[in-house]
């Protein structure tokens, strides 16, 4: 099961040539810096805007030969677009209405959100539905601009950066939303954004875009903690770890997150054990050690080996990248230190990360 | 000023009748045309030129243009009165056909205007949710473009009462058929001893001009909301 797309668009000068092949179901983020071409990426598969060359292909069925409104491709954009002459509740099932009967599994025309009580669960959107477009807060436009995408029964879903334009506030309030969004819906997801924090919690695959070009694409885990990408370049670079919620330890105020084999200490939670997290590690919590430190703070001392170090001469720091069973860490040390510890690919070390230096991202 | 008697009467109903016919007949072209303007399509600065003809000309040219085409010798009036038996020069509907295609290029820009403000954005979104170019005519640009549709009703009908040249060109200025109120006044003033019917008829006139004009603007007022 697979999502093959490849474009090639030349347009004002900006050329774009992109292809990848992301697993379904999942979320496939597009990640780049601003004028990238991701949004003029996610127009031409969409077939919004008109490019030299286009291929989509959803397990097998290729898109890019239908007609724009009948690809069944939804989109939620920067900026919501929804239709200021109707209400919340019209908004929500103009796409449901014109979807082929066949798809709607059982959602009828009539009777709207009554009966898509998954998606105005999901979303909170019960009590919006007789409000205007010009009612609702940033924030509460984006849902509802998720939940009419989603209610069209799409076999694709694309999101151009729908956080962009939200302050902190409002940015943290749907997050949760989006990652139980992923947990929930079985189709595939194309998210665009130049947050990193957002590629963190919800890609399940990653696509680095720049100057109109594809970079590196596989699983967002490895693509994160490569240092010869720009992501670990970054000031609040960081490595993700994918793992379930072991236990809790209350009288020691810790819980413990199992990721492949190993066990992290993190601040006490209220997430169930068994639940599936991500845990962030930033490469900046992260020290290197040749042997067992004692008496220290550090609750999480984890065996790894290098698998690549990378020099930055403008920062004066290295990013080494380790190995530690179940995926991978990155640690941002100084040229002095790397040098003292002779840290190269091969060497077995141990990474001291704070417990109350991770993020727990939990899904 | 007394009350309008009888007779004034008669000629204020018809030419609100003639305005009300004109922009009736205008505003389905006016539509199309001010849509199609709005995409923008190649060769759209010749269209624009041609839709806005009738406020370059003399009124009296247009006149005379309507009745080289639809007069009875012309192609399509002969075309019409074969076919269907149906005369516009010199009559009523003559009247509001010259009526509309003086306000058609007033009609066209309003509406234009309030097609070109709905936000291609819109349009985007609801060819992503499956409708097709009709649909989304019908379900969001019209809807949206509608305070500029009412802005070009309101202008059309308003101009269309004060139309004077083209008329009388086309429709000449027959009592209870073809004589407006801008035509009836040009007739008090042409016979002696008419100048107090003019005044009266002038009254009536700016009263009109007035009540249009105001109703033209609330509704202006809502388009820019």
């Amino acid at each position: 099961m697979a999502l093959l797309v490849s474009v090639e668009s030349k347009r004002r000068g900006f050329t774009l040539t992109a292809s990848f092949e992301a697993p379904t179901p999942g979320i496939t983020v597009l990640f780049g810096p601003s004028g990238c071409g991701k949004t003029t990426l996610l127009n031409a598969i969409a077939g919004l805007s008109r490019a030299d060359r286009v291929r989509v292909e959803l397990n097998g069925e290729a898109l890019h030969r239908l007609p724009p409104h009948r690809r069944r491709i939804g989109m939620v954009f920067q900026e919501g677009q929804l239709f200021p002459h109707m209400s919340v509740e019209r908004n929500l099932v103009y796409g449901l209405h014109r979807a082929p009967k066949d798809t709607r599994k059982g959602l009828d025309r009539g009777r709207g959100l009554l009966l898509a009580p998954e998606i105005a669960d999901l979303l909170d959107l019960q009590h919006l539905r007789r409000r205007r477009p010009h009612n609702l807060s940033g924030g509460e436009r984006q849902r509802v601009a998720i939940g009419r995408a989603l209610l069209s029964q799409p076999r694709l879903l694309l999101m151009d950066e729908p956080l962009a334009s939200l302050d902190a506030a409002r940015k943290a309030e749907i997050l949760p939303y989006l990652q139980r969004l992923r947990d929930v819906m079985r189709m595939p997801v194309i998210y665009v954004t130049h947050a990193p924090d957002e590629a963190y919690r919800l890609a399940d695959y990653l696509v680095l875009l720049e100057g109109g070009q594809v970079i590196a694409a596989g699983p967002m885990t490895d693509l994160v903690s490569r240092v010869d990408l720009p992501l670990a370049g970054r000031d609040d670079a960081s490595a993700v770890l994918l793992g379930y919620l072991h236990s809790h330890e209350a009288d020691r105020g810790l819980s413990a997150i199992a990721c492949g084999g190993q066990v992290y200490m993190v601040p006490l939670c209220d997430v169930a054990p068994g639940t599936a997290v991500r845990l962030r590690v930033p490469a900046r919590e992260v020290i290197l050690a040749l042997e067992a430190p004692r008496n220290i703070s550090v609750n999480n001392v984890i065996a790894g080996v290098v698998c690549a170090v990378r020099q930055d001469v403008t920062t004066h720091a290295v990013l080494v990248e380790l190995d530690v069973g179940g995926g991978q860490i990155v640690a941002r040390v100084t040229m002095d230190a790397a040098e003292r510890l002779r840290l190269r690919p091969g060497v077995q070390v141990l990474a001291l990360i704070k417990a109350m230096g991770v993020e727990l991202l939990s899904g | 000023m007394t009350p309008p008697t009888q007779e004034e009467w008669q000629i204020i109903l018809l030419t609100l009748r003639v305005a009300a016919l004109a922009v009736g007949g205008a505003l389905p072209v006016a539509v199309a045309a001010g849509w199609l303007l709005s995409t923008r399509f190649p060769g759209h600065f010749l269209l624009n030129a041609i839709v806005h003809l009738p406020l370059a000309l003399p009124p009296v040219v247009t006149g005379w243009l309507l009745l080289t085409l639809c007069g009875v010798e012309g192609p399509v009036g002969a075309w019409l009165f074969q076919r269907f038996h149906v005369r516009l020069a010199f009559t009523q509907q003559g009247a509001a056909l010259a009526c509309a295609v003086m306000v058609f290029p007033l009609m066209v820009r309003a509406i234009r205007l309030g097609m070109e403000a709905v936000d291609r954005g819109l349009l985007n979104a609801a060819r992503t949710l499956g409708a097709g170019p009709l649909d989304r005519f019908l379900s969001v640009t019209l809807p949206l473009a509608a305070p500029g549709v009412l802005m070009a009703i309101a202008m059309g009908f308003t101009a269309s009462l004060g139309e004077f040249g083209a008329v009388i060109t086309f429709a000449a200025s027959i009592p209870g058929q073809t004589q407006t109120l801008p035509l009836a006044i040009f007739n008090a003033l042409q016979s002696p001893g008419g100048d107090a019917a003019a005044a009266r008829l002038s009254i009536c006139s700016v009263v009109l001009a007035l009540l249009g004009l105001l109703i033209a603007e609330r509704v202006g007022a809502r388009l820019r909301r």
